[in-house]
């Protein structure tokens, strides 16, 4: 195996890592504030990229042709979307939800997520076959020996890893990201210190949300193509990835999209026959994983033990 | 046991107007009136006339509510509930029988049935003992294909073929046995979506298995009797879905008495204790983790065996069969009918199925109608809409 080939698992690899990353992000987030889990987010992922594309397509149809005015449209039209569905799902469907068990919310999310999907099918034109998604960035080669990485990717990945130090630096340096630690720790506390607990809940799903609909928009422009289905596997994953990670953990849901990225390109690029096999193999190491840390690898100790 | 829209638990309270003794009769009126429902529904074609049939059903369902006559339904069936299961059963058979020349009918209600089946199965992980499995498919999968490969492959008797299925998925279940007893809530769950990912993913890729074209699965021969033949009475040639329909009535039927068995018995109150409160019920001495090893073996045998008689019924089985939005379908059914209520699951199930089937325009929206069924139902109603009524423990009668 020639370096140059390496190099380009590990970027490929790194470029997954962050989109799973941004994901987990999401989850840990909701975990963390709400104690839920909200399958609906890989779906708002998808919606994100369509709304992206649908505002692409509109702005070419009224004849604006530069490409940072398009991406920083679509980028604000998805996300600030997506930021709206996160708080109307965390309203309508998880808020009135809050003292049910888990379960109800985990199956109403999951539900309001297979809803999204639906919509986006029967409702996108043509939404049930694959979309292009628009190459908006400079995708200019550079080649180092057998290793060639086209710019974009480039700004992909340094992009993705700004956003996910951000909200690092949001959630643990901001008088907002404090309250949304309060409210992690604990709700009933952070109420009676005058925290407005239902707005940070929002706030948290919100940032989520657009970090999602970030991720889609990434993974478009990576992939330059979408379908209604996308986000159905990055949620699985990015679920996979929070809690391998430890639910409710920031770093844990980084460690763990960028480990599902790792198992995935080791099958790639150590067994290149069975390349077919590298979700099969990655989700069973997870399942493995988590019988040697069950609350996963950054995760509180679980105490229940009798 | 086909049909039925307010069927009640044996250890149900009689409502307070039954509280003297009711006579059977309301219960069996009203397995009538829903079996000639279900069948009318079943032999109607044309929007119109299923439209006007929905008016009348919804219309008959007020009345009867506000004229207290499902209350009366439902006591007089806990009541009798011995009579009422063969009352039931007699129903079934004749909607079968009335529909026996009719191919796309009987193999809905075969279809029906074998889903009751599997959704009995996830009523004892879930609905008893409250172990999570969001991988149903994969399970109902496992006997599938193991109805498939065994037999294309080798001269095994079908019906052992079916046990086969049911073992196989138990087999697979247990497997997983370890990271479901070591994780809790979320992380119980996420072993159970992964896994169900896992297999419809393996079976993509494996080429032994077919891959994405699928299997071929020979149909069932049951001592020597093809069931793909139809049977010749009178003169008359029958749908060999009939034989099917037969078939996966006596399944679901075995099914149902082992269920209810189990329900009734120590083990069913050992479960209720496990997913009630898991600590408390350790800290009683219960064996918590023989009891859910216990719990998610079972449920996916049963969920196997139905999918081994799926794939020998429909003849040809895929990995699109088994996917994660099965799996979801499964759970919408147990939840819609009411988790842990055996008999919630046939309204439900009929519901999920048919409709669709019937109604052509909506075949298309069907993922999204049962979304948003579910949805509604979580939010206004969370207990299902035929929920799971308190165990009685001293029920007055020795139990039907």
């Amino acid at each position: 195996m020639d370096i140059g080939f390496l190099a380009q698992y590990v970027l490929s690899g790194v470029m997954l890592g962050v989109v799973y990353a941004m994901v987990a992000v999401g989850f840990t987030l909701y975990f963390g504030v709400l104690d839920v889990i909200n399958f609906s987010h890989g779906d708002v992922l998808t919606s994100g990229a369509f709304v992206s594309l649908a505002t692409y397509l509109g702005l070419r149809a009224m004849g604006i042709e530069s490409p940072a005015v398009l991406l920083a449209v679509m980028l604000l039209a998805g996300l600030g979307a997506m930021a709206l569905l996160g708080v109307l799902v965390a309203k309508f469907f998880v808020l009135p939800l809050r003292h049910a068990p888990p379960f109800i919310t985990l199956l109403i999310t999951l539900m309001v997520g297979v809803a999204l999907r639906e919509s986006i099918r029967l409702f996108y034109p043509s939404g049930s076959n694959p979309q292009s998604f628009p190459a908006v960035l400079p995708n200019t080669p550079y080649h180092w020996g057998h290793l060639i990485v086209r710019l974009d990717t480039i700004i992909l990945i340094v992009t993705g890893l700004a956003v996910i130090a951000l909200v690092n630096l949001f959630i643990n340096r901001t008088r907002a990201g404090l309250a949304i630690r309060a409210v992690a720790q604990d709700g009933e506390t952070a109420k009676i210190m005058g925290i407005n607990f239902e707005w940070v809940v929002l706030l948290a799903f919100a940032l989520g949300s657009a970090l999602a609909a970030l991720a889609g928009v990434m993974n478009g422009l990576y992939y330059n193509e979408i379908n209604f289905g996308t986000g159905l596997m990055l949620g699985i994953i990015g679920f996979c990835a929070a809690v391998v990670g430890g639910l409710g953990n920031i770093y844990g849901a980084i460690l763990g999209g960028f480990l599902f990225a790792l198992l995935q390109t080791i099958v790639v690029v150590a067994t290149p026959s069975l390349t077919a096999y590298k979700d099969v193999f990655a989700f069973g190491v997870i399942i493995l994983l988590m019988v040697v840390k069950p609350t996963g690898l950054i995760g509180e100790a679980s105490s229940e033990r009798v | 046991m086909l049909s039925s829209d307010k069927l009640p638990l044996s250890e149900s309270t009689p409502a307070p107007s039954s509280a003297r003794a009711p006579g059977p009769l309301p219960a069996i009126v009203g397995v009538v009136a829903i079996a000639v429902f279900a069948t009318i529904l079943l032999r109607v074609h044309g929007q119109w006339a299923l439209l006007t049939l929905g008016v009348v059903a919804a219309i008959a369902l007020v009345v009867a509510v506000r004229t207290g006559a499902t209350s009366r339904f439902e006591g007089a069936f806990a009541a009798h509930e011995g009579l009422m299961n063969g009352v039931a059963i007699a129903a079934c058979l004749a909607v079968i029988a009335v529909l026996a020349k009719e191919d796309f009918s009987l193999l809905i209600v075969s279809t029906v049935l074998l889903y009751c089946t599997a959704c009995m199965g996830l009523t004892v992980q879930l609905g008893y003992c409250g172990v999570l499995n969001f991988a149903g498919a994969a399970f109902f999968g496992a006997g599938a294909y193991t109805a498939a490969v065994l037999g294309a492959h080798t001269a095994l008797p079908h019906l052992l073929v079916l046990l086969a299925g049911g073992c196989i998925a138990g087999l697979l279940g247990s497997v997983l046995l370890l990271p479901v007893l070591r994780t809790r809530g979320h992380y119980a769950a996420l072993i159970t979506v992964a896994f169900g990912i896992m297999f419809r993913s393996f079976l993509e890729v494996n080429n032994t298995l077919g891959g994405p074209q699928g299997l071929m699965v020979p149909g069932m021969t049951i001592f020597g009797w093809s069931l793909n033949k139809g049977l010749v009475i009178g003169g008359v040639t029958l749908s060999f879905y009939f034989n099917y329909a037969l078939v996966t009535l006596a399944l679901a039927i075995a099914v149902y008495v082992v269920t209810r068995r189990l329900e009734r018995s120590w083990v069913g109150m050992h479960f209720d204790a496990v997913r009630i409160d898991e600590l408390a019920a350790s800290t009683f001495g219960l064996n918590v983790q023989a009891l859910k090893i216990g719990a998610f073996v079972i449920g996916n045998v049963f969920i196997g065996m139905a999918g081994a008689v799926f794939a020998m019924m429909t003849g040809f089985i895929s990995p699109t069969d088994f996917d994660f939005s099965t799996s979801l379908v499964l759970i919408a059914i147990i939840m819609l009918g009411g988790i842990g209520n055996v008999w919630g699951i046939l309204p439900a199930a009929a519901f999920v199925l048919i409709l669709p089937e019937k109604l052509q325009a909506i075949q298309e929206y069907r993922f999204l109608l049962y979304s948003a069924a579910v949805i509604l139902v979580l939010l206004f109603r969370p207990e299902g809409l035929f929920p799971r009524r308190l165990r009685r423990y001293f029920p007055s009668r020795g139990g039907g």
